[in-house]
This record gives structure tokens, C-alpha cells and sequence, in this order.
């Protein structure tokens, strides 16, 4: 895992100061049907490879920020705020990069 | 013969004689000595017993990979265990034991071990102790445990303290031989930040065990003004006694460095180990070899070492190992040995040399080629050995032998990233994988064997990676006499060994146990390694991996490369736990948060209990309480009967401002909060997106676009974190912006039919029932407009309640008044009696799985509202269904019975089982108004139940009661439905 993240405010800061949510999957509008409720709820994609997660500069400027990182070779594919995202890249291209 | 000091010679100070203990026996050595050299000064050349035999055993190197000479230092709190000696400094009175040895190290009965050895064989734990299967943990364990274990723990804490920190650098050189100090003065020269680092109290690595000639001065005198120049530059941090232990990502370097295990007394208030985390731009891997041990039959006895450790004991530190000694080779390095030791007066019996063919050779030894040693004799002191040429043996007579088996880069930091180290053929070696370019190996670690080779290497690689960092550097030179390039050696392997030619020393692995692990089927390397334990000793087989990997290879009739390495892991050399918590213990490790009320509860006689980090008065205690119950059911009954005040500073208090204020609240919480009005307070539940409680409190509305929100104490951080979560990701347009202001108000609950009274002799503002009935909030000052406070009528008790809320400062003082106007103080756990007599739920009862209408609350969800979180999902069916567990109240049917939290309930007469079973109590307590226990419990389809008899059962305590399902209101039951 990495040991440095560069968040977008703060600059390259220790990953101790950050705490993490889990994808970065985005809630579906309030009229969305149930399914699609579900899926935001409960379903995730593991993949091997590049990954985009929430994560939150706790210790640091508190602010919510998105973590692309490689879930295989660590490496990082930058950080952005989480204000309004859209998924990086989509989810099959995801699943199909190593 | 003894190993004994030259008379002159080494980087020793001998003008500062050290006395030290080795086994209660009292030592001199000097100043820069380290415990073996030292150790070997004296005569001293039985320093272990190896693990599983017992076999004495004397120091094999002069550094961190020793797998012999490891002992216990120092006394009380500050005994380290399995301290190698051969990194260890001397100080003034350093008491150092040997260990696994009883009764003593001279005399030891496990050596008895040795006479089992056909039973303690590869894999002896697997097989010996298999049978019968009732005498493992009772008789093979406890024995294994006995007999094996190295030294002992210390008992006492240590008084010493331990630190953490962060570098910063462009450059990190990890080692100071001639190419870590070439890549530091080319990147020191070009202005970058460097930071350079050797594991030994004195820099320069190999380059100062050698007699060689640089730029026309010695090499201890070259070192020592390549130090000096790099000290002196502003922008180079030189670390000596500092450890490169592990590579991490973003080219994070783990650096162990020991800033007082070397003194006799450490300063109390400075680190004696500092833990650094380096963020380097660039790393220069000048880690070096680690020369092979040969594998021969008794190739342990005292006296048998490495040629390169014998180099350094001779030229760092001034000690002969033996008057007549023999050196066993494979390769070139080991005749610049057999030179100096001439040159110092040593005699040199022989070279014995495996190859066919010697270099030039014009000292005295005899150099016998294609030769081999097949013995040796001597039992705690090497004697002499058997030497086969051809078919010729011969035995000569010598007290000490150096061997070289060539040498094993250390590639540790490279591969400690997933991976392995690449075979080369031609350098018959593994080297360090292709790191993407963050990490260089240079000097000997990369195979450039030769000082000068080294030297260029580490300036060379140091100049390639600041370039790619942006500076100009100039490529520095030193000019060495020796220009004869180093020579790679194979693997040399003996055709077949009669005794115990020992692979790993610490562990006891001998040739023959690799050969029965590949037969027995463990030949894969990670196999061989967990079945032989090669390679699992406190040196992790930096010496004995190699030579394991050629005789697995020879054994299956495969390649060096085909067999591979086991897998790298930090740390390079072990590091105390010590270290790795750094400040992180003690108050330290959980820090006390101390409501503003915290010392005044103390002051009352309040017996705190800790709530997270917060501590919270329980009770306070009284003379004539008789015990805890007696103070808490006191308070209760106090309260109830006039007024009392309580510290709820500890609540998260969060105050949500801006123009969105009121769409965000109705956002996060399932109950509508846009129309309340100012002035009023309203009790809310958040949920998590999957519909479940998630927390719950009171927001009061202070002014048209501010609100004052509160949260359990637990819930404070998590509920900011997702609000936070929720205004950034989900909703970024909304105007709001919120603060924890939870340190900032000292917050006190005044609850009991008096407390209107007391307050209303504080407060500034009319506060009777008319003007400020249930849920009203507003600002108020106290004393004659002396201090602000946010006063709410609230209740978590059922009696007539208000929280005031004052600038922290201010809380102690109107505590005071709040007292001396009438109201006792009460702990948490009289709140938590009156709570639970009331009804009142915590995070208890939001477990995590109920809902809110399980609860009771299903009228307060707003249907009005599009958008909430939770609101999709809260309506699924299995949230809905029939006959869920509700939320309902219980009574012990008898005054004496008693029943606590996570007892389960039962119907009467069922047995007890997980199909019968009812439901269980979420909290409980013994009620001084209901004078029985009651409690509140989670029962399928409970608010239907009410008044039905119900089992109350607990395994765990063997409670087994009759109780009633109630009204969660027990105190409405009680007093005839008395509300506040």
C-alpha cells in the first residue's frame, strides 16, 4: 500500500493521516429503481488493477478526496477531490486493464 | 592457541580502556571495539550454543548477519535478548550473558542433544512428536518449548524512551563503502539533499577491513576524509549506527538507527532508537556482499570464520584471530587476507584452494590447490584440520580458519517489493530485480567486486539518477593502486561430507537434512525451507540460503535459477517492538481527553470510567454510601425527587450553518427538520444509506440559518466524517458549512422537578413553562448577562430536564452555582439507570441491525421527503416483515432476580435453543423506583407481547429468571404515567 498520498489539497502527506470508505461508486439519483439502489448499496467490483477509492485526508484538510490506486501493483494513478466525480475510467475497462 | 590484540593497528581508541562483564566475568577492551571483537581480544572465542545440538560455537562473522555470537545485553528493564555481538559496542559496564546453554556455556547438558541427532533430524518435530496425539501440548510441547528458545525477554518495563520521524532527501545511499560514499560525494557535491546511512559505528564498510592504497593514503585515512568533507556539507545528513531495513512504496526507506544502545547511561529525555521513515527521491542501494560460508564437515567449531570477518577483527579492530591460522577458499579475495595476516606476524599454515588453478602468491603459505577440507578437530577451540588433495590427506595443525565461499549480494531492500532477485550465471550470484529505476544497486551488490570497480559503480549510478532528478553532477574519482578487477566465484559444493557440515548454524540445518527434505519431497525451496528450518533463525539464512538453494539444486538435478529464493520480507535485521511503537505507549498510546467538568468531577469525589478517550464520572461517591450501588441509587433518587446535574460535555455537538442548512439536515436525517422552527430542539435518528440507525440525538434551531447538533459521545468523529462525506461527494452545491464544536461548550444536563427553579435563578431570561416549554433552545446569558449559554429543554430521564450549554472555561464555575442552587451531582451510570427507567434507547439498542420502527419510531420517518440517506432502502421487506424483534421493555418478576445485557428471552416452558429463542436484553440495571431489575430488550413481535411472562436466561452467568414484557416507559408503569 502506498505510503505517501498526494492529496489534490495538502501535497504528498503520510498515508496515516487518511482513513478509507471503500469504492468510489456514485449514489444513484433519489428516483432510481430499487435495483439500482442495490447495487450502489451492496455490490462492488474487486478488481486487479486500477481502483478508484474514497478516501478522507482526516488528519489533514478533512477533505473527501479519490484515490486511483492499482490493487496489484500499488501504484498510484492520482488523487482528485470527490466533489461531483465521475468514475475515472468505467468499470469494464477496469475489470479488463491488469 | 587464543585470538589476542596486536599491539598496534585498528580504529580502535586505545588510549580509552572499557571494562566490561561476558558471563559475570569481568573484560577490558577499548572504545570503538564491538562485544565479539572485543570478546576476541581477551581470548574469548567461545561465545553460543547452537540451537538444537548445542554445539559451542564461536563468532563466523563481523557483522548483521552473525548466527553464533548472539547474547543477552544488559540488566533489568534494558536485557535485550539475541543481540549480536558482532554489532554490539563495548560501554563501560556493559553486562552481556550467553544463551541456551545450562548450566553454563562451558558446560552445557543439552550438548547432549548431539547423541540424538539420528532422531533430530529435517522435519524431527513433524515426525518424533506425532504420537501418541495426547502427548503434544502436554509433554512435546512444554519439552520443545524448554529446550529450545533463545535468550529471555526482558520482565521489567524498559525505562528507556523510543522515537519516530520522517526525512525527507533527493538521494538516500544505504551504506558507506566505496559506493555509497561515491554516489554521496557525487549527489553532496551537487547540492542534493542527501541522507547516507551504515549499519556500523564506523563508516567506509569494507573499504576500512583493507590494507589498501587510495589517491596515495590508506583507505582508513581516505574514509575518513570522505566523511569529514560529507559532514561538512550542509545539505548531507551522515547516519552511522543506523540500519536500511526495509523498501517500501513511493520509495519509503524504513531506517533503524541506534542512538544510545551504545552508551552506559542513556539520557533520559532523548530516543535511544529513532525509527525514520525516509521519502526518498531516489535510492542508492550500496548494500554490499555477504561473503559464503564453504560447506565442510565441523565447519563450526570456534575458530572457523568467515575471511572477510577475520579481515575486519585484523584491520578494523586490531585482533588476530589465531597465531597459526589456514584459510579455505574458492576464490581470489581471501590471499589479500593470507597478505596482511603475514604482514601482522600471523602465520599462514596454508591456502587451501578448491580451484585447480591459485592467482600469484609470494607470500610465505603454502598454497595447496584442489584441495579441500574434509574435518576438522577441536571441540570448543579449532585444533586443526584434515585437508583431502586428490587422494592425499593431510592434518594441520592451526587455531583458526578463515573460509570464503565467494560472495551473495545483498539484495535484501530490492526484493522486498513482491520481487524475487534474478540468477546470474557468469556472476554466479542472484542479483537485485529490475525496481523500475526508484532504486539502484551499486558497488558490490550490483557485482562490481573491486574497490575501485565499486567506487566508480556508486558514482556512475549516483550521477544517472541526478540527472533524471534535475542536478548537475559532476562524476567524483578516486584513483585505487589495486586496479585487479574482482573475480566472481561459483558455488563450490563438496562431493560428500562424513560428520555434520553445518548449512545453517543458528537453527542447526546440516547438508544432510537438505538431502532428506528433496527425498522426503519438501524440494521446493519454500518447503525446504519450513520443513528443514533453514533459514528461519533470527538471521533470516543470510548466510545459509545460498548454499541451501545449490544443494536443493544439485539434489533435484536442476539450475541455481530454477530453484529460486525464498520470499523477502522486511525487516532486513530484526527490530524491537520497542522501536516500532516508538512514543505509542503508556498515556502515549491512548491520550486522556478531559471534558472541561473532568476536574471538577474529581473534586466531587467522581470514580471515572473511560469512554473512549473521554473519562466520565460513574458516581460520585459520598460519605455514607455504602458502596457503588448505594451512591448511584442515591443519585437517582435525588434526582427524581428534587435536582441534579450532570456532565454530558462529552456528546458530539456539531453547529451546521449557511443558507442550505435546513435541506442539509434534511438530508441526513429520516425526520424533517426544515420545519422546525427557531427557537425549538427535535429529536432525529440518522440512518446509514442501508436504512439502519446509524446515530441519534437532539438539533436545536438557534437562529434562522444555525443549528446546533448533537451526537452520542461514541459517534462524535464517524457522524462528522459522513456528514462531511455527504456535503462534499454528494452534495457539494449546498451552502453550508459545519464545525465540530464539541471542546468548545462545557454542557451540563440539570434534571428533577426542581430544575426549572435552579435555573431560572441563573438564567437572565424568563425560562418558566409558558415562555419555554418541552423542545425550546435558545441563547441565554447567565449573571446578569456575564456569560453566554445555549440553554434546551430537554430530558433523557423523564423528569423535567434542560442541558446548559456554556464556553467551556465557564463550566466549572456554573456547575458550582448550578450546586449551591440545589442540584447533586450525578454520574453516568444514575443517567443510565433514569434512561433505561424511562425507555431511552443508545447504541445498544441501535445495534446495527434494528430500524427504526423496530424501535418504535416508524412515525417520525418522514414520508414527505424525496431525498434522505436511507430512504431508499430502509422500505426493503426484510426490514418490514412480520414478527421482527421490537423494541419493548422487561421486569424481573421477583425483586431478587436479576438478569443483564445479552441474556436471551424464551417463551416459558420452551427448551432453550436457537429456533425457541424469543429475542434478548439489550441493557439492564436494578431500578430504585421499580425496585427489581428491568432492562429493554430486542423480543420478535415485543409490542404485541406486552404482559406476556417470559424465560430470561443466561448461560454465561447462570441466570435463568421469570420477567414480563413491558412498556419500554417503566417509570410511567411505576409512578401511573408520570411524563416530562
Amino acid at each position: 500500500m502506498a505510503s505517501l498520498i498526494d492529496c489534490p489539497h495538502c501535497g504528498k502527506r503520510p498515508r496515516e493521516e487518511f482513513t478509507t470508505l471503500g469504492s468510489a461508486v456514485t449514489r444513484p439519483s433519489p428516483s432510481a429503481d430499487s435495483e439500482t439502489w442495490t447495487d450502489y448499496v451492496y455490490l462492488r467490483d474487486n478488481p486487479r488493477g486500477m481502483h478508484d477509492e474514497f478516501w478522507h485526508h482526516a488528519d489533514g484538510c478533512r477533505r473527501w478526496i479519490v484515490v486511483s490506486r492499482n490493487t496489484f501493483t500499488h501504484e498510484f494513478g492520482g488523487t482528485r477531490d470527490a466533489a461531483g466525480i465521475a468514475p475515472m475510467i468505467s468499470p469494464t475497462e477496469k475489470t479488463s486493464q491488469k | 592457541m587464543t585470538p589476542y590484540r596486536l599491539s598496534t593497528g585498528g580504529l580502535i581508541d586505545r588510549k580509552r580502556p572499557v571494562s566490561f562483564t561476558f558471563d559475570g566475568k569481568q573484560y577490558e577492551g577499548f572504545a570503538g571495539d564491538t562485544l565479539a571483537s572485543a570478546l576476541l581480544a581477551n581470548g574469548v572465542s567461545l561465545m553460543g550454543r547452537s540451537f538444537k545440538y548445542h554445539r559451542p560455537r564461536g563468532v563466523m562473522t563481523a557483522g548483521a548477519a552473525e548466527p553464533n555470537a548472539l547474547m543477552e545485553i544488559g540488566t533489568g528493564g534494558r536485557r535485550e535478548p539475541n543481540t549480536r555481538a558482532t554489532m554490539q559496542e563495548i560501554y563501560p559496564d556493559l553486562h552481556a550473558t550467553s544463551q541456551n546453554r545450562w548450566p553454563s556455556l562451558d558446560f552445557d547438558i543439552g550438548a547432549a542433544n548431539s547423541l540424538l541427532s539420528p532422531f533430530l533430524s529435517a522435519g524431527f518435530y513433524y515426525k518424533t512428536f506425532m504420537w501418541p496425539k495426547s502427548f503434544w501440548e502436554k509433554v512435546y510441547e512444554p519439552f520443545i518449548r524448554k529446550a529450545a528458545g533463545l535468550g529471555r525477554i526482558a520482565e521489567e518495563a524498559d525505562p528507556d524512551t523510543y522515537g519516530k520521524a520522517w526525512l525527507h532527501c533527493d538521494l538516500l545511499v544505504a551504506g558507506s563503502g566505496p559506493a555509497g560514499l561515491a554516489a554521496a560525494l557525487a549527489a553532496g557535491r551537487a547540492g542534493a539533499k542527501v541522507v547516507i546511512v551504515d549499519e556500523h559505528a564506523i563508516a567506509g564498510g569494507h573499504l576500512v577491513d583493507t590494507r589498501e592504497v587510495v589517491d596515495g593514503k590508506s583507505a582508513q585515512a581516505f574514509v575518513e576524509d570522505a566523511v569529514a568533507e560529507l559532514r561538512g556539507l550542509p545539505n548531507v545528513t551522515f547516519k552511522t549506527r543506523t540500519t536500511a531495513l526495509a523498501w517500501y512504496d513511493d520509495n519509503v526507506v524504513a531506517l533503524v538507527e541506534r542512538k544510545q544502545k551504545h552508551v552506559a547511561a542513556p539520557e533520559a529525555n532523548r530516543a535511544v532508537e529513532i525509527l525514520w521513515r525516509v521519502a526518498a527521491g531516489h535510492v542508492i542501494m550500496a548494500t554490499g556482499a555477504e561473503e559464503r560460508p564453504l560447506v565442510f564437515a565441523g565447519n563450526d567449531v570456534p575458530g572457523v570464520m568467515l575471511a572477510s570477518a577475520m579481515r575486519r577483527y585484523l584491520n578494523r579492530f586490531g585482533v588476530a584471530v589465531g597465531r597459526n591460522i589456514a584459510i579455505f577458499t574458492n576464490n581470489d579475495s581471501a590471499y589479500a587476507l593470507a597478505a596482511e595476516a603475514e604482514a601482522s606476524g600471523i602465520t599462514v599454515a596454508a591456502i587451501i584452494d578448491t580451484r585447480s588453478t591459485a592467482p600469484s602468491w609470494t607470500g610465505r603459505a603454502r598454497v595447496l590447490t584442489g584441495s579441500e577440507i574434509i574435518a576438522t578437530q577441536g571441540g570448543k577451540a579449532l585444533k586443526s584440520v584434515t585437508v583431502r588433495t586428490g587422494a592425499k590427506e593431510e592434518t594441520l595443525s592451526v587455531d583458526a580458519l578463515a573460509m570464503s565461499g565467494g560472495f551473495s549480494p545483498i539484495v535484501h531492500l530490492a526484493c522486498q517489493r513482491q520481487q524475487k532477485p534474478v540468477w546470474n550465471e557468469d556472476l554466479q550470484a542472484f542479483l537485485a530485480p529490475d525496481t523500475n529505476g526508484a532504486l539502484t544497486p551499486a558497488g558490490s551488490v550490483a557485482g562490481a567486486y573491486s574497490s575501485q570497480q565499486a567506487f566508480n559503480d556508486g558514482a556512475d549510478k549516483a550521477v544517472e539518477a541526478l540527472t533524471r532528478l534535475g542536478f548537475d553532477a559532476a562524476t567524483p574519482a578516486a584513483d585505487f593502486a589495486d586496479k585487479t578487477p574482482g573475480n566472481p566465484s561459483g558455488l563450490w559444493l563438496p562431493g560428500d561430507v562424513k560428520g555434520k557440515a553445518f548449512i545453517d548454524y543458528q537453527n542447526d540445518v546440516h547438508y544432510k537434512d537438505i538431502g532428506l527434505a528433496v527425498r522426503e519431497g519438501f524440494d521446493h525451496v519454500e518447503l525446504a525451507k519450513r520443513y528443514t528450518t533453514n533459514g528461519m533463525a533470527t538471521d533470516q539464512g543470510k548466510l545459509s540460503n545460498i548454499n541451501a538453494i545449490a544443494l536443493i539444486a544439485r539434489a533435484r538435478g536442476c539450475s541455481i535459477a530454477e530453484v529460486g529464493t525464498t520470499t523477502y520480507r522486511p525487516f532486513y535485521t530484526p527490530v524491537s517492538f520497542a522501536t516500532l511503537s516508538g512514543t505509542h505507549y503508556g498515556t502515549h498510546f491512548a491520550p486522556v481527553r478531559s471534558s472541561p467538568l473532568h476536574a471538577w468531577s474529581l473534586a466531587r469525589g467522581g470514580e471515572m470510567v473511560d469512554a473512549g478517550l473521554w473519562y466520565r464520572p460513574m458516581y460520585y461517591k459520598q460519605a455514607g454510601d455504602t458502596d457503588m450501588m448505594a451512591s448511584i441509587n442515591r443519585e437517582v433518587l435525588a434526582v427524581r425527587a428534587g435536582a441534579g446535574i450532570c456532565d454530558v460535555s462529552t456528546l458530539g455537538k456539531i453547529e451546521v450553518t449557511g443558507p442550505d442548512a435546513a435541506k442539509f439536515l434534511d438530508l441526513l436525517y429520516c425526520n424533517d427538520f426544515g420545519k422546525l422552527a427557531v427557537g425549538r430542539a427535535r429529536y432525529g435518528f440518522m440512518l446509514r444509506e442501508d436504512g439502519i440507525p446509524f446515530d441519534d440525538g437532539t438539533t436545536s434551531r438557534l437562529g434562522e440559518n444555525v443549528y446546533f447538533m448533537t451526537t452520542t459521545t461514541a459517534y462524535a468523529g464517524p457522524v462528522l466524517a459522513h456528514m462531511e462525506f455527504c456535503h462534499q461527494q454528494h452534495w457539494p452545491d449546498l451552502d453550508v458549512r459545519f464545525v465540530s464544536v464539541s471542546d468548545q461548550w462545557a454542557q451540563m444536563a440539570i434534571a428533577g422537578p426542581r430544575a426549572r427553579e435552579i435555573l431560572a435563578s441563573l438564567v437572565d431570561e424568563d425560562i418558566s413553562e409558558e415562555v419555554f416549554p418541552f423542545l425550546s433552545a435558545k441563547e441565554v446569558t447567565l449573571g446578569s448577562g456575564v456569560v453566554n449559554a445555549r440553554l434546551f429543554r430537554i430530558s433523557f430521564s423523564g423528569e423535567l430536564a434542560f442541558e446548559i450549554a456554556v464556553p467551556a472555561g465557564y463550566g466549572p464555575s456554573v456547575a458550582d452555582a448550578i450546586v449551591a442552587a440545589g442540584a447533586i451531582p450525578y454520574g453516568v451510570e444514575a443517567l443510565n439507570t433514569m434512561r433505561l427507567e424511562k425507555g431511552y434507547i443508545t447504541h445498544a439498542e441501535m445495534n446495527g441491525m434494528v430500524t427504526v420502527a423496530d424501535l418504535g419510531f416508524d412515525r417520525m420517518v418522514s414520508r414527505r421527503k424525496d431525498d434522505f440517506v436511507g430512504k431508499h432502502m430502509f422500505g426493503r421487506e426484510g426490514l418490514v416483515r412480520e414478527n421482527r424483534e421490537q423494541l419493548v421493555g422487561v421486569r424481573a418478576l421477583k425483586a431478587e432476580d436479576r438478569f443483564t445485557a445479552g441474556a436471551h428471552v424464551l417463551k416459558i416452558g420452551d427448551q432453550v435453543s436457537l429456533e425457541n429463542d424469543q429475542g434478548y436484553v439489550t441493557s439492564s440495571v436494578w431500578s430504585p423506583v421499580v425496585k427489581g431489575y428491568i432492562g429493554l430488550a430486542l423480543v420478535k413481535g415485543g409490542r404485541n407481547r406486552i404482559g406476556e411472562k417470559v424465560r430470561v436466561w443466561n448461560a454465561l452467568l447462570g441466570t435463568d429468571v421469570e420477567a414480563v414484557i413491558c412498556s419500554t416507559d417503566h417509570l410511567a408503569e411505576a409512578n401511573g404515567g408520570k411524563n416530562a
